[in-house]
C-alpha cells in the first residue's frame, strides 16, 4: 500500500485568511515554506520576525507568530535588538531587493558582519513591487521599470547588486546561498537552504544569509508562467544559484 | 550609596544600570561618547549587552527591537543623531513601545558644533519624526536631577508604553557634581501581555507591535488612542519648579542649564532689591502650563532664557495668554548666557 501524503495548511499559517499577493507572485510561496519550517522545528512559541516595507508588509496577517513592524530597510537592527534580549528565541527577517539592498544595506552588512544569530531571508525580484514597478538595486541591466522606461542604463544606474557574493567577501557569516523558486524541483531546494539557515541559527552558528530569485509578474507585465521563465533564463544567468559561503 | 563626584554622562549611565537598564544600542557622537563608553565597560558586568550600531540610524530600530521584547533599552545622542534616530522613534512611539532616551544638545542646525545648546527643544517636543506622536520630555538641571529623572524614565516609559526623552545639553553632560545614585526598581507593569517571546505565557497568543493601520478608521482610531496617553501625560505627569514667584514682577522661564545660570542671577538681583522669580519646566512635554497660574499680579513681564534663538517662547505665549509681554534673552551656538547678562537683562526690563 502506497502511503498517501496529506497537503494541508501549515499549522502556524494563520488561519481562514487568503494572501493579497497577485498570481504568480513568489511570497506565497516562500511563506509557506517558511511556515512549513516553523511547523517542523516545532517553534511557533519560539519564532519571531518582522515585516519589512515593501509587499509583504503585511505578511504577519499570515504567520501566527509573534511580531513587530520594522521601517523601511531596517529588520536586520531590529531583529538584532530582539535575539541580543531573548537569544533562546528563533528570530528571522525576511526582506525584499528594495528594502534589503538599498535603503538597508548598511543594516544587512553590518549584520552579517557582527555575525548576528539570524536567519535573513531575502527575496529578490529585481523590482519595487509595493510602489507600483520603480527599478531596484538589483533590476537588470536592459530591464524595464517605471523609473528606467527604456531599460536600465548602467551608465546612468550602474550594475545589479549580487548580495551573496557581496556578503560572501566578509569573515563572520556562517552561511550564503542562492536558490530560486522558479521550478518545483527548486523550490524543493529553497526549502532545503532555507531549513540549513533555520538549523544553523538553532546550533547558534551565526548570520545564514538565504536569497530567493522570485517573480514580480505584475510589474515585470509578464505571465506568471513567463515570469517563473525569465527568472531561469534571464536571473539566474547573472544571479548564479548555489552556496557562497558555508562554515560547517 | 554615598555621594560621589561624577562627570555628567557617567552619572546618567550608572543611573541608567541602577535602574535595570540591561540594553543599550548607539553610536559615537559629542558630547555624549561617555555613555555609551561607560556602558561597553559596566554593562556586561551587570549581565547586560552593549552593541554599537553602524549608525544612528540602525542603533535606534536595535532599541525598536529590544524595547519590543518589553527589556529596559536606552540610547543616547546628540543633536545631529536624534535628527537621524527620529524616523525610528516615530514608530517606536506609534508601535507603544517603551525606551529611554538621552540627547545630549549641541549646536545646530546641520552639523551646528559640539558645544553646548538647547538647540533641540522645539525637535524633543513638537515631534522630530512623522506623525502626530509625542515624546515625554524631561529637561534635567543638576547632576542630581538628571540621575532621578533618567531612573523616573524608566517608569514613566512603561506605564505609558511610550519614549521617555532626557534632553540634557553639552554642560551637564560634561561637568562633574557630586550625586547620589541608589538602585532603583523599575516597574514594567504587564509587559508579558504584549511583548514579544510571551507566546506561551499569552496562552499561545502572538503579539504584533505595530504603526500600520492602512484601513483609515483603524488608523484615527489608533491615533485617538495615541492621544489619549498623552492627554493623560498632560493631566499626570508634569514637573515643575516655582523660585521666588510670589511677589515677583519679573518672571524668568528657564530649563536645564539655561534655568541654573538664571537661579544664580535671580540670587544677585534679589540681593539688589530687585523681584525676579523663575518658573523652571522640568517636563518639557508634558508641558507645565499649570506653574503659570502661579504668577502672582505683581508680574508685569515675562522673560524666557534659552540657549537658543527662543524655541520655548511660543509655549510661554500659550500659557500665559496675552496677558503680559513676553520677550527672549539668550545666547545659542554653544554660548550660555552668563549671570550677569541675565542680571543686566532683567534690570533694563525693570527699569
Amino acid at each position: 500500500m502506497s502511503e498517501t501524503k496529506v497537503y494541508s495548511r501549515p499549522e502556524s499559517w494563520m488561519e481562514g485568511v487568503h494572501t493579497h499577493y497577485c498570481p504568480g507572485c513568489g511570497h506565497g510561496i516562500a511563506h509557506r515554506i517558511i511556515c512549513e519550517l516553523i511547523d517542523e522545528f516545532d517553534l511557533q512559541d519560539k519564532a519571531i520576525s518582522m515585516s519589512p516595507v515593501g509587499c509583504s508588509a503585511m505578511m504577519y496577517d499570515y504567520i501566527n507568530i509573534d511580531y513587530v513592524e520594522a521601517p523601511h530597510g531596517r529588520a536586520p537592527a531590529v531583529a538584532t535588538g530582539i535575539k541580543r534580549v531573548l537569544p533562546e528565541n528563533f528570530v528571522f527577517t525576511y526582506q525584499g531587493d528594495g528594502d534589503l539592498a538599498s535603503i538597508g544595506i548598511a543594516e544587512i552588512i553590518h549584520a552579517a558582519n557582527r555575525g548576528e544569530n539570524i536567519t535573513a531571508i531575502f527575496i529578490n525580484n529585481a523590482i519595487y513591487g509595493m510602489t507600483g514597478g520603480q527599478m531596484a538595486p538589483t533590476t537588470l541591466i536592459g530591464q524595464k521599470a517605471t523609473t528606467c522606461p527604456l531599460g536600465r542604463d548602467p551608465k546612468l544606474a550602474g550594475y545589479p547588486m549580487r548580495m551573496c557574493e557581496m556578503l560572501a567577501t566578509l569573515e563572520t557569516p556562517s552561511y550564503i546561498e542562492r536558490v530560486t523558486l522558479a521550478q518545483p524541483k527548486y523550490i524543493k531546494k529553497a526549502k532545503a537552504a532555507i531549513k540549513k539557515g533555520f538549523q544553523n541559527q538553532l546550533d547558534k552558528k551565526g548570520f545564514s544569509f538565504i536569497e530567493v530569485l522570485s517573480t514580480c509578474p505584475t510589474n515585470w507585465g509578464k505571465p506568471p508562467v513567463k515570469a517563473f521563465e525569465w527568472v531561469l533564463d534571464t536571473m539566474v544567468p547573472y544571479y548564479p544559484l548555489g552556496v557562497y559561503k558555508d562554515f560547517e | 550609596m554615598a555621594k560621589v563626584l561624577m562627570k555628567g554622562t557617567e552619572a546618567i549611565a550608572e543611573a541608567a544600570i541602577q535602574a535595570g537598564c540591561t540594553h543599550f544600542f548607539g553610536y559615537p557622537i559629542t558630547p555624549q561618547n561617555e555613555i555609551p563608553e561607560y556602558m561597553s565597560a559596566h554593562l556586561p558586568e551587570h549581565g547586560g549587552v552593549y552593541i554599537q550600531g553602524e549608525s544612528e540610524v540602525a542603533s535606534i530600530n536595535m532599541v525598536l527591537g529590544a524595547a519590543a521584547t518589553g527589556c529596559q533599552v536606552m540610547t543616547s545622542s546628540s543633536s545631529p543623531g536624534i535628527s537621524l534616530m527620529s524616523e525610528g522613534i516615530s514608530y517606536v512611539a506609534g508601535s507603544e513601545l517603551p525606551c529611554v532616551l538621552v540627547n545630549v544638545m549641541r549646536g545646530g542646525p546641520g552639523l551646528g558644533g559640539i558645544l553646548p545648546s538647547q538647540a533641540d527643544y522645539l525637535q524633543a517636543t513638537k515631534g522630530g519624526g512623522n506623525g502626530d506622536f509625542k515624546l515625554m520630555v524631561l529637561a534635567p538641571s543638576t547632576l542630581q536631577e538628571a540621575v532621578d529623572l533618567v531612573q523616573a524614565g524608566w517608569d514613566l516609559a512603561f506605564k505609558y508604553r511610550n519614549p521617555v526623552m532626557i534632553l540634557a545639553d553639552g554642560f551637564m553632560g560634561q561637568m562633574m557634581e557630586p550625586v547620589e545614585i541608589s538602585e532603583h526598581k523599575t516597574d514594567r507593569g504587564d509587559v508579558e501581555s504584549w511583548a514579544l517571546g510571551n507566546f506561551r505565557e499569552r496562552g499561545n497568543k502572538r503579539t504584533l507591535l505595530k504603526s500600520m493601520y492602512l484601513t483609515p478608521e483603524l488608523l484615527e482610531a489608533h491615533n485617538i488612542k495615541l492621544q489619549k496617553k498623552y492627554d493623560a501625560m498632560q493631566q499626570n505627569e508634569t514637573r515643575f519648579e516655582l523660585l521666588d514667584v510670589e511677589d515677583a514682577e519679573l518672571v524668568i522661564v528657564s530649563y536645564g542649564t539655561s534655568a541654573r545660570i538664571s537661579k544664580t542671577a535671580i540670587s544677585h538681583l534679589r540681593e539688589q532689591g530687585y523681584k525676579v522669580g523663575m518658573i523652571r519646566p522640568i517636563s518639557l512635554f508634558p508641558f507645565p502650563y499649570e506653574a503659570f497660574e502661579s504668577i502672582p499680579a505683581s508680574t508685569s513681564h515675562i522673560l524666557d532664557v534659552e540657549m537658543n534663538m527662543g524655541q520655548m517662547i511660543d509655549d510661554v505665549k500659550i500659557a500665559t495668554g496675552s496677558k503680559y509681554p513676553v520677550s527672549f534673552f539668550g545666547h545659542c551656538g554653544g554660548l550660555a548666557p552668563s549671570v550677569e547678562e541675565i542680571e543686566e537683562e532683567c534690570k533694563k526690563i525693570l527699569g
